[in-house]
């Protein structure tokens, strides 16, 4: 009896140790390069400089930020731009989706599914550099054009808006698709079948039967397509024009160029609060939790 | 709509087209940047000049050749090293973070899972700075306080691989989680009745069952910190990697040189993922 209490006491301890073991690279993972640096850039946006190494705290950083136009421009532009890109993408995504999930079968659906996935295991920059070639003055699509005889001269279609939101939608799209995909395959055939057999049409269906099975994919696609577009620095410098500007932009000039690492800081916070801000309103409002829709 | 159902075959052929249009959409892009990789002109556009092969293999100006160009070399050796240490890393960390979810439950468990996910949501660039800042507040202090100088803790190599890191290990262990997840604990029990000891069993059953799954997280992790930018664009240093070599050459003017580079990729990238792809379906 006492020799079992000890074996049981024993296995208490293992699995304790068992526990700590595992805990300690987790713990030191997220508090070393997560937490303590998001509380560090968060102490250093409060920080103003007073004199040369000397710094006061204050909320002088983000009083500029509220009172500079350009800033908040920019900040607005950036979030408006991001929601835009997000629609367009779910809109463009969500047809061929639910074509690869209901309408081939078999063989084709893989292949389908594969070609979908492929380009996104190029670098972003490779594919920025595809559409610069297609777009730019003397690219391939100026170039037909002009051997169409639909334009006179070479046509610039680059360095605006349109061809940052191209280039966005682009670029998510795959984070789109995956999960569109997934959540429309759990819909079982004979469901959709039973709203036609109850006199549903078309449109009918999608609206009651399909889309709200396809919520938690939607969500978790939006989410991660928003994210992306609000933290891209590559394809608005690459595609966009002098005037384009976008948030990560005024992040990395402040770090890098200028060296106003107290102003930097203070924008890296305030996209993180958006980000953090929006992704939390979707859950709510669609009663998902991050648990959910990302693990 | 679904196949069973009949339907006007009018919409049924656009549909059809649509799905064309969207692909021909997808692989536009990849293409041009492929076909102008050969293309026998200084620059990636069009008029077409004739077939070349010097973008790969040339060796003199004006048309050398990625082969040739050593700091494209060099970028392409910082990459890899980055890429096998983020590797490495995320997939040790994950493991035993799927271990741990998987395995116990405690106090914080929720709440632990929760900023596991977390990094998801950053924006990486956000993540690049919070880290470089930490970073130097940490050199720094250590210079003040006693005049050492923490070369690790600036801009370069080491910041880049804990950089990314940082948010690879999250997929990593998503990855490995979910394979766990399908584990038959009573494999386990087995090993352990027949007389092994805990670790025992967890080396010889457990973990060659989720070696597949530790296989495709490292590939998955190499091919994400390779293509990292937002994050590696805050940390770098001296050496770039790839993507920042190749990106500071494009803020330049582009030379099909770098359709060369970008085609190779393509090609290294494919071959990777087909290949993990093939390996799952057979295990």
């Amino acid at each position: 009896m006492l020799c079992r209490a000890g074996a049981v006491t024993r296995m208490r301890a293992g699995q304790k140790l068992g526990l700590i073991l595992l805990l300690t690279p987790l713990l030191l993972w997220l508090s070393l390069l997560i937490i303590i640096p998001h509380i560090d850039l968060f102490l250093l946006s409060l920080r103003e400089r007073v004199g040369v190494r000397q710094y006061e705290t204050s909320l002088a950083n983000y009083t500029t930020i509220l009172t500079e136009p350009l800033y908040m421009v920019t900040f607005a532009r950036t979030a408006i731009m991001s929601i835009l890109a997000t629609a367009l993408t779910l809109l463009i995504a969500f047809p061929v989706s639910y074509y690869i999930a209901k309408m081939v079968r078999g063989r084709a659906r893989s292949v389908l599914f594969l070609m979908c996935l492929i380009p996104f295991w190029v670098s972003e920059l490779v594919r920025t550099f595809g559409w610069m070639i297609l777009l730019r003055e003397s690219g391939v699509i100026s170039g037909l054009l002009q051997w169409a005889g639909l334009a006179a001269g070479p046509v610039e279609m680059l360095y605006n808006d349109a061809s940052i939101m191209v280039g966005l939608v682009y670029t998510s799209m795959l984070f789109m698709v995956v999960p569109l995909v997934t959540t429309l395959d759990s819909l079982d055939d004979a469901v959709i079948e039973a709203g036609y057999d109850l006199g549903g049409s078309g449109p009918s269906i999608l609206r009651e039967i399909v889309i709200p099975h396809a919520v938690p994919g939607i969500v978790s696609g939006s989410i991660v397509v928003f994210m992306l577009s609000l933290g891209n620095y590559l394809t608005p410098t690459m595609l966009g024009g002098k005037d384009s500007l976008w948030f990560t932009q005024m992040i990395y000039s402040q770090f890098i160029v200028r060296f106003n690492w107290e102003l930097g800081a203070a924008f890296g916070f305030m996209l993180l609060v958006l980000s953090s801000l929006i992704v939390w309103v979707v859950l709510r409002m669609t009663g998902q939790t991050l648990e959910k829709t990302m693990g | 709509m679904i196949p069973t159902i009949p339907q006007n075959p009018l919409i049924r052929v656009a549909y059809g087209a649509y799905v064309a249009l969207f692909f021909l959409y997808l692989a536009l892009p990849l293409t041009v940047v492929a076909v102008f990789a050969f293309n026998d002109s200084q620059f990636p556009s069009l008029p077409w000049e004739g077939f070349t092969l010097g973008w790969f293999f040339g060796s003199e100006r004006p048309v050398i050749g990625v082969f040739h160009e050593d700091p494209i070399l060099r970028a392409i050796g910082t990459s890899v090293t980055i890429g096998l240490a983020v590797s490495t890393l995320s997939v040790a960390v994950g493991t035993t973070n799927a271990f741990l979810f998987n395995r116990y439950q405690f106090r914080g468990r929720g709440l632990l899972y929760v900023l596991m996910l977390l990094p998801l949501v950053i924006p990486g660039i956000v993540l690049g700075i919070s880290i470089l800042v930490f970073s130097s507040t940490l050199a720094n202090s250590a210079w003040d306080a006693a005049e050492i100088d923490l070369q690790a803790l600036r801009p370069g190599l080491v910041l880049v691989i804990l950089g990314q890191f940082s948010f690879v290990t999250t997929i990593a262990t998503l990855v490995i989680a979910a394979r766990l997840q399908k584990f038959d604990r009573t494999l386990e029990e087995a090993a352990l009745n027949l007389g092994a000891n805990h670790l025992t069993a967890v080396r010889t059953i457990t973990l060659p069952y989720l070696a597949p799954a530790m296989i495709g997280a490292f590939v998955v992790s190499f091919l994400m910190s390779f293509e990292n930018f937002n994050t590696t664009l805050m940390l770098v240093g001296s050496d770039s990697p790839l993507t920042i070599a190749m990106f500071d050459r494009l803020k330049l003017g582009s030379t099909p040189l770098l359709n060369a580079v970008s085609l190779l990729l393509m090609l290294g990238s494919s071959v990777l993922a087909l290949l993990m792809i093939a390996f799952q379906r057979r295990s």
